[in-house]
């Protein structure tokens, strides 16, 4: 057991130790802390290692008493998996030794008890072998069943009650009474004069069997946050005072210059200051293809340059990396329970009590009712009982799942906050996509400009350019981009006025504008009788027509186009083919509209939308019985993503929002919508299983284990064969968990 | 026959008693920070006492080598910690309202509780 030396390790990280003589008075200080064992500073590196059972307070309160600072130093997340793979490793090298020593006594007893004799106490002989099985059995019990003891003994002072109260109790029981039958037979009834070390022995080696191997499937469970972990870099190279240098990666700092050449993974996150590249950002997004990157552009930490040499400014380092948060929140969300495993919750609670209670019973049953030896079919139903009732496989259930499930949504790039998020997710019947940004690229152009009246055209985009340069809209910024391209220098613009889901009004150049849609110029009584025709067919043609009039007269119809995403068209039809509802919500004209949501087949489309209206849209939804998932850039369409039943955040690149939306797309793609629903549908089936085989395993193993079906059929279950069930019920809904490994979500 | 049924159910009885009705008595009230162990089965000490509005400091230590003991989670805070073993793992909680927040391990075998309780009047 590792009870009898707590030798907790701590690092602190001493800031103002200047001398070599600071070095005793720091460590005196500690080792007054109680609890302390011992502290050893390292000068150079100015740490303190500190070995003892301690609270982390006391310890910086103790330095900073004699004059200095102390902070702890923060462990990555590589640090902690290792030592968490080294301690599992211990763990499971100790269950193995374990089992082996329980089996070698326990197999060869069964073997004779099977085979070759009878487990029978009549003559001294056999009182004095057994009497010596059972000391080895006992031998068996401290060497490799005594953490079962202790937790149990602990816990029962605690009043409350666990898998290892039931395994010492049927273990224990079994031994007892086989001790009773070699030592004072006669107070046993000669038909009952059976030992049952076997049972103890075998018990012991097949649970602690079933432990291990529930180890190594527990550690494929979490394969995914490994990789994730695994794409950070240990060194970087920072370009300080003109020098290259190669340097830890917790000792990049703001700011910091780093240079990057190919096939090598990107450090922090930054951004480019010189040179250009192609990146691999695939392991974060799910994007195969990589991504060109020049100057001004971002840079993750985790992803693999590939084919040039780029410098970069270091803009995020350590915890504050996309990577180091998507690692966070892969966590958190892995070791969260959706409330489907609630009931389990409730159920383990009560379950050990429970057993013992249905335990005493059916002994008590049997010795009053049951055929001759009354005495060791009570002792062997209640044995079997205890050992069979498996409360792990139902604490289990869940989270296995849940851990696998949201693992390999991350390796979609598909981040989903927590286990609530990923069962919503699961029943979601309707599905509001926001048409910018979400099934379309969200970077129009300008594809058209048709006059209507005097001015010529590079005059109409100049003077829209320049009333559009202060807004913030999408289709305004592809104006403005347009006019940049063409060379045009943009004017001031003054009384400016954004006439929100209308367009903006302002004045250019001593001529006031009016730029808008067909209700804004209606307002503005401004005639464009004789072009609407115009206008609609540009919307036909999935283009955004809007009306510029420059002092009270139409000037010009310009159409901006914003190009659909080659792959929403698919994604669209993933989502109807599992039955979803799937509703387009748009800001833009009804024919506009129409056509974007034709060509990427949907029928279900709400045009002219004000963006404060769109959590409307879900309510609306709502009330018609729908589970809603609502799907927005998440800046803009913030209160609809927290209206909905599950709010989609998709993002562009790596750039992550991961504050507002309960399910983060890292990629733009709208596949990976149908991914996170997959992948959560395929884990709540996962879960049910599950929860299902647990449930039946133990409401139909108790009563056989308690006897019922002997009146009928004669048959009553050995307690061995409840110790080999009990130890591989847990490991089966961990393997179970494990399949949701294979699932490819890019199939469903 | 009769003696081994009353015993039977005697033990029943203690069994109902030990595990549900028994009320622990109360603990101290605590500020700063509480370290807890969990070993073998338990969190030493189970059961937590803050006074509301008062910044406390859960700090974990994990001595128990099992995986199942290895995460610590406070549902109704939908919070969750990882433990690393032979070390400690502090969870801050700066204000919080008054009332019960039980913890547990995942399997609900580790059970613990922080109790929150309404600042006296001085």
């Amino acid at each position: 057991m590792s009870s009898n030396s707590p030798n907790i390790e701590k690092t602190l990280l001493i800031d103002g130790a200047g001398c070599a003589s600071c070095v005793g008075k720091i460590e005196g200080a500690l080792l007054e802390v109680t609890g302390v064992q011992k502290a050893s500073m390292n000068f150079a590196q100015r740490t303190v290692l500190v070995t003892g059972d301690v609270v982390d307070h006391d310890l910086i309160r103790a330095v900073e008493s004699v004059g200095y600072q102390a902070s702890f130093v923060d462990e990555t997340d590589q640090d902690l998996l290792n030592e968490k793979e080294k301690s599992e490793a211990v763990y499971y090298h100790r269950l193995m030794r374990e089992m082996t020593i329980a089996l070698s006594l326990g197999v060869p007893l069964m073997i004779y008890g099977l085979f070759i004799g009878e487990m029978t106490v009549s003559t001294n002989m056999e009182r004095i072998a057994w009497a010596i099985v059972g000391l080895l059995t006992l031998g068996i019990m401290y060497f490799s069943g005594r953490h079962f003891y202790i937790g149990a003994w602990k816990s029962f002072q605690n009043h409350s009650a666990n898998m290892d109260t039931l395994i010492a109790l049927g273990t224990g029981t079994a031994w007892i009474y086989s001790m009773v039958v070699v030592f004072a037979p006669d107070a046993v009834p000669l038909m009952a004069r059976h030992v049952y070390f076997e049972a103890t022995a075998m018990i012991i080696g097949l649970i602690d069997l079933g432990l291990a191997l529930e180890i190594k499937a527990r550690g494929r469970t979490s394969e995914a946050i490994k990789r994730l972990i695994g794409l950070q870099p240990k060194n970087a190279r920072v370009i300080r005072d003109g020098e290259e240098i190669d340097i830890p990666i917790e000792d990049v700092a703001l700011d910091d210059h780093l240079r990057i050449r190919p096939g090598e993974k990107i450090p922090v996150d930054g951004i480019v200051i010189e040179g250009s590249t192609s990146v691999d950002e695939s392991m974060l997004t799910g994007e195969p293809m990589p991504v060109e990157k020049a100057a001004g552009d971002e840079v993750v930490a985790g992803t693999l340059n590939k084919s040039g040499t780029v410098i970069f400014k270091a803009t995020r380092v350590g915890k504050d990396t996309a990577l180091a948060q998507i690692i966070e929140m892969v966590k958190r969300a892995q070791n969260s329970k959706p409330s489907i495993g609630r009931l389990a919750d409730v159920i383990s609670g009560y379950f050990v009590p429970v057993v013992m209670i249905i335990a005493i019973l059916s002994a008590l049953a049997w010795l009053n009712f049951g055929p001759a030896p009354a005495v060791a079919f009570a002792i062997v139903s209640a044995t079997t009982v205890l050992i069979i009732a498996c409360p792990c496989a139902l604490g289990l259930a869940t989270p296995m799942s849940v851990m696998v499930g949201v693992g390999k949504a991350a390796e979609a790039g598909v981040l989903i906050r927590n286990g609530e998020a990923l069962q919503t997710a699961s029943k979601i019947s309707a599905m509001i996509l926001d048409k910018t940004g979400t099934i379309t690229e969200g970077s129009p152009q300008v594809t058209e400009i048709q006059l209507t009246g005097d001015h010529k055209e590079e005059d109409i985009l100049r003077l829209a350019a320049s009333l559009e340069s202060g807004s913030e809209h999408p289709l305004a910024l592809s104006i403005v981009e347009s006019a940049k391209v063409q060379g045009f220098t943009l004017s001031k613009v003054t009384n400016f006025n954004a006439i929100a889901g209308h367009g903006v009004e302002g004045e250019v150049d001593g001529s006031t504008l009016l730029f808008g849609n067909e209700k804004l110029m209606e307002e503005r009584s401004i005639s464009i009788n004789h072009h609407i025709a115009d206008a609609q067919r540009m919307a036909s043609e999935a283009q955004t027509p809007m009306y510029l009039a420059i002092n009270g007269q139409l000037a010009a119809i310009i159409a901006v186009s914003d190009p659909i995403k080659k792959d929403s068209v698919e994604a669209v039809k993933r989502l109807q083919a599992n039955g979803i509802r799937v509703v387009m919500l748009t800001g833009d004209n009804r024919a506009t509209a129409k056509a974007v949501a034709e060509k990427v087949g949907i029928t279900e489309f709400v045009a002219e939308v004000l963006p404060e209206d769109k959590s409307n849209k879900v309510e609306e939804l709502q009330a018609q019985g729908e589970i809603v998932g609502m799907t927005g850039d998440g800046i803009n369409d913030a209160p609809a993503l927290a209206q909905a039943n599950v709010g989609f955040a998709i993002g562009t690149g790596t750039d992550v929002a991961i504050e507002s939306a309960d399910i983060t797309l890292m990629r733009g793609s709208l596949h990976g919508l149908a991914d996170a629903i997959a992948i959560s549908k395929a884990t709540l089936r996962n879960i049910k299983q599950n929860l299902f085989g647990a449930f039946i395993y133990n409401v139909a193993g108790i009563p056989f284990a308690a006897g019922v079906l002997y009146p009928f059929f004669g048959l009553l279950l050995s307690p061995v064969i409840a110790g080999a069930a009990m130890a591989f019920s847990s490991l089966t809904v961990v393997s179970n968990a494990n399949r949701l490994r294979l699932f490819k979500a890019s199939e469903h | 026959m009769l003696i081994i049924n009353l015993l039977g159910f005697v033990l029943i009885g203690l069994i109902i008693w030990w595990f549900w009705l028994y009320k622990p008595g109360t603990t101290a009230v605590t500020k700063g920070t509480v370290p807890i162990t969990v070993e073998n089965g338990v969190y030493s000490p189970a059961q937590v006492r803050v006074q509301a509005g008062e910044p406390i400091i859960l700090s974990f230590v994990r001595k128990d080598g099992s995986p199942c003991s290895a995460i610590v989670k406070f549902d109704d805070l939908g919070l969750s910690e990882e433990l690393p073993l032979n070390k400690a793992r502090e969870i801050k909680f700066d204000s919080l309202a008054p009332g019960k927040y039980p913890f547990s391990c995942q399997m609900q075998m580790y059970k613990g509780e922080l109790i929150v309780e309404e600042q006296s009047d001085e």
